[in-house]
């Protein structure tokens, strides 16, 4: 079966994201396919290079990556969430005139299309941090 | 190209308290674009989004009811409001921005079973 999961809690705060990422993997070891992860509203917090958590304690974006490394995950970010929250790669920082960056590697800055789109390609769209 | 999809939007949040009811939208109207068939299901506080004439410029927000206006432009017209959360809030069908189907809580239920993706904000 194949997979979309939807993140729009930040991570620290909120334990949705960890509970995305041990949904995440137990999809991908069960034997299904993971589409794409993606962070929507505070979600796009997961994304954030700059965080540096305790040397004892998950590193939630780290482990995002470590996930995307391993199962070649596509990791996006809502843009127009993330440009609003201070979370920019390069293209962005200079359109928007920041001399900084933070986007973490292996998370991409793109619209609610990509959203759209996993809804339809995929057979589960999960959500976690969503407060419907 | 796949059949258009049943995705439902659900929403229980006030307006302006956060971003939910602008966030609900910019995924409704992005559904539109990619021409999939799109419902709007508000519960709980999330009745209060369609109160007609807002008034948020106080508080420095944009009215979200222009942006409800714009819904029907993209093909967006189903609209499920919870009929308890409306009497909970003293709220008259009259009151709302805008064409709505009042449901009960099996009508919820069933509207749930149906769509094909279920998306909460």
């Amino acid at each position: 079966m194949i997979f979309t999961v939807v993140v729009h809690a930040s991570p620290c705060q909120n334990a949705a994201p960890e509970s995305a990422l041990r949904f995440c993997k137990a999809l991908l070891s069960a034997g299904h396919t993971l589409h794409r992860v993606f962070f929507y509203r505070d979600g796009v917090f997961n994304g954030n290079q700059l965080i540096s958590s305790p040397p004892d304690e998950l590193n939630t974006m780290r482990a995002w990556q470590a996930l995307a490394e391993e199962h070649s995950i596509d990791l996006v970010i809502c843009i127009a969430a993330a440009i609003r929250r201070g979370v920019l790669d390069s293209t962005e920082a200079k359109r928007y005139e920041q001399n900084q960056t933070n986007l973490a590697e292996k998370f991409n800055l793109s619209g609610l299309g990509q959203l759209v789109e996993a809804c339809i390609l995929s057979d589960r769209v999960i959500t976690f941090g969503g407060q419907g | 190209m796949n059949a258009p999809k049943n995705i439902l939007l659900m929403s229980r949040r006030a307006p302006y308290g956060s971003s939910a009811a602008r966030d609900l939208l910019d995924i409704a109207l992005t559904c539109s674009v990619f021409e999939q068939s799109v419902a709007l299901l508000l519960l709980d506080d999330g009745v209060l989004q369609l109160l007609t004439n807002q008034d948020p410029q106080v508080i420095q927000q944009k009215n979200l009811n222009s942006l409800q206006s714009s819904l029907s432009l993209y093909d967006i017209e189903q609209i499920y409001v919870d009929a308890d959360a409306l009497t909970h809030h003293g709220i008259r069908h009259s009151e709302l921005h805008l064409p709505v189907t009042l449901l009960n809580k099996v009508e919820i239920s069933q509207l749930i079973a149906n769509s094909d993706v279920v998306l909460t904000v």
